[in-house]
């Protein structure tokens, strides 16, 4: 039985205000503190900036002053780190009232969590960790994503994981379940394509049939980001989704391999560890805003 | 025990063995994968600790830094995914391990370091408005009776230790002075504008926004300030004022002001 929350008939993302439809289908990247003199001067051709939520969950100050001016200026994508969807315990209603809060305050085009769990028996761990793809946790994160988007009064988007180890008990495929999860609960794909990259080469597997068998059609925005290559006891490759390098030329090439499956789409810089100057950053986002422009044209031509 | 029960018990002691059930698709050894989620825990939760606390770190070095971080990321993970507070217990986690009591100042220079982030993302307020503010003092023989609203930035403390003079020392690009650290100093801590400031304060002028926030009036709190301490009303008003963190006063016989 698939059961979809009334809200989800609605258009998705609509926003209360009318400010923001959805994200454009363009390049933006991830805010920075050290970033915003140079983002308030020059006005930089961006679709959209993106923040963790929780890092903006403090009550005032010139975190809150900075994000107002953004948000002012530019669409707004709010990026949860710590709901732990797929954690065993219950979601934390105080932090689902906190994040309702401040989706209500910015009123951003999307919001998005990921596929992961980072809070267990009241601490939080601080990382994303991975689930086991059996019944038992699908039908778990299942009702999580179920009372978030009721609680959140909106769709949200699930960023498929970078992980580095499997689990013994998994009878799904990875990407079976966030399939059955998406079509279970009407939330849409948070394309992460690095985390794609990484999780395939840490698990043997093949890349491109692993996007092949993602629900693409309800991708609503894609992230690109570095990593960090480390080799595992047996001598192959083990990825690290560190976020602290430009982007790899293999996930450059599996990027423009999705666009031209699913056209463009709202895409991410995420450079969060030895974060460059802001015209660093400004040209990997510019890089992708050649793919995206290149994917539409084409999209024209096939028309 | 269930499954994240488990991999909780494993993320932070490295001597535990990993939770059962995990694979590789090559057989290669699932403790060094499993080791990447350790070292994202510990790590990013040790720099956590180091962003809070820059001052401290820059007087232990980073090397005993580290050690000391790691001891209370172990002892202390987060409870709360919202993480800029998770320093709030360090200082007393410093004092209680005597892993640092070489630096008898730390744990109090770790409070100052905490009361600093506070204030930069503590709530907003504006405030008081001059010309409120200047009918209000029209009417001095009222001012022991007024009650004050303090921007909820503001903080002060006091320390056996050098602390403030310590942290000023540490705010430049410069090599910091020798500094006795064996003198009591007190300060208040605030947000003026974007920018927290720490200003050098008497011990009474402490004891002063202390009883203010306690909801005491005017008068009382600055009786109790002024009990066998250095404090001066004047100058009190005069930062208050100078660094806008005097948000509204209650006067009991009128009412009160925005």
């Amino acid at each position: 039985m698939i059961s979809v929350p009334s809200f989800i008939s609605s258009p998705a993302d609509a926003p209360r205000s009318g400010r923001h439809a959805g994200l454009p289908p363009r390049a933006g990247v991830g805010l920075k503190p050290q970033h915003i003199p140079d983002i308030l001067d020059e006005r930089p051709d961006l679709g959209f900036f993106e923040v963790h939520a929780e890092n903006y969950l403090v009550a005032g100050g010139p975190l809150h002053a900075d994000l107002t001016c953004i948000a002012e200026r530019y669409p707004l994508s709010i990026h949860g780190v710590g709901l732990s969807i797929g954690g065993e315990d219950p979601l934390d209603r105080d932090h689902l009232h906190a994040l309702r809060d401040l989706l209500d305050r910015y009123r951003p085009a999307m919001f998005s969590e990921h596929l992961a769990w980072s809070s267990h028996g009241g601490v939080f761990w601080n990382d994303l960790l991975p689930v086991p793809y059996d019944l038992c946790t699908l039908n778990r994160v299942c009702a999580h994503i179920d009372q978030a988007q009721e609680a959140l009064g909106r769709r949200i988007l699930l960023e498929n994981p970078a992980t580095y180890i499997e689990f013994a008990g998994s009878t799904l495929s990875e990407t079976d379940f966030i399939g059955e999860l998406v079509a279970r609960t009407g939330c849409g794909l948070l394309l992460d394509v690095n985390n794609a990259y990484v999780s395939c080469t840490n698990h043997g597997r093949d890349v491109h049939a692993y996007l092949a068998a993602l629900p693409l059609g309800q991708v609503g925005e894609i992230h690109l980001a570095g990593f960090h290559r480390e080799t595992d006891s047996v001598g192959d490759p083990l990825l690290i989704d560190d976020h602290g390098s430009a982007v790899d030329a293999a996930v450059w090439s599996l990027y423009a391999w999705t666009l031209e499956r699913i056209g463009p789409q709202p895409t991410l810089i995420e450079w969060d560890n030895a974060v460059p100057d802001f015209a660093r950053l400004f040209a990997e986002a510019a890089r992708a805003q050649t793919c995206l422009t290149r994917a539409d044209a084409g999209r024209e031509v096939a028309a | 025990m269930s499954g994240q029960t488990d991999w909780c018990a494993a993320l932070l002691d490295p001597a535990r063995t990993v939770p059962a059930g995990l694979v590789t698709w090559n057989g290669s050894d699932p403790v060094q994968r499993f080791a990447v989620y350790r070292n994202n825990v510990t790590v990013s939760l040790m720099g956590a600790i180091a962003d809070t606390f820059p001052v401290c770190q820059a007087l232990l070095g980073a090397a005993r830094f580290r050690a000391l971080a790691r001891a209370f990321v172990r002892d202390q993970p987060p409870r709360s995914p919202v993480l800029a507070r998770y320093g709030a217990g360090f200082a007393d986690f410093v004092a209680a391990s005597h892993l640092a009591d070489d630096w008898p100042c730390l744990p109090d220079l770790a409070r100052l370091e905490l009361a600093c982030l506070d204030a930069l993302h503590a709530g907003d307020a504006e405030p008081m408005d001059p010309a409120t503010l200047a009918a209000v003092m029209a009417g001095p023989e009222r001012l022991p009776a007024l009650r004050l609203r303090l921007h909820p930035s503001l903080a002060a403390l006091d320390s056996r230790y050098a602390v403030v003079s310590i942290w000023a020392a540490h705010q430049g690009d410069e090599t910091p002075a020798n500094i006795d650290p064996d003198v009591p100093e007190s300060a208040w801590v605030l947000r003026h504008d974007r920018s927290v400031r720490v200003l050098p304060m008497a011990v009474g002028d402490v004891r002063f926004i202390a009883a203010l926030r306690h909801g005491l009036t005017l008068g009382e709190a600055a009786a109790l300030a002024a009990d066998g301490a250095d404090f001066d009303l004047t100058r009190c008003l005069t930062v208050l004022l100078r660094e806008q963190v005097l948000t509204g006063i209650h006067d009991p016989d009128l009412r009160i002001h925005p």
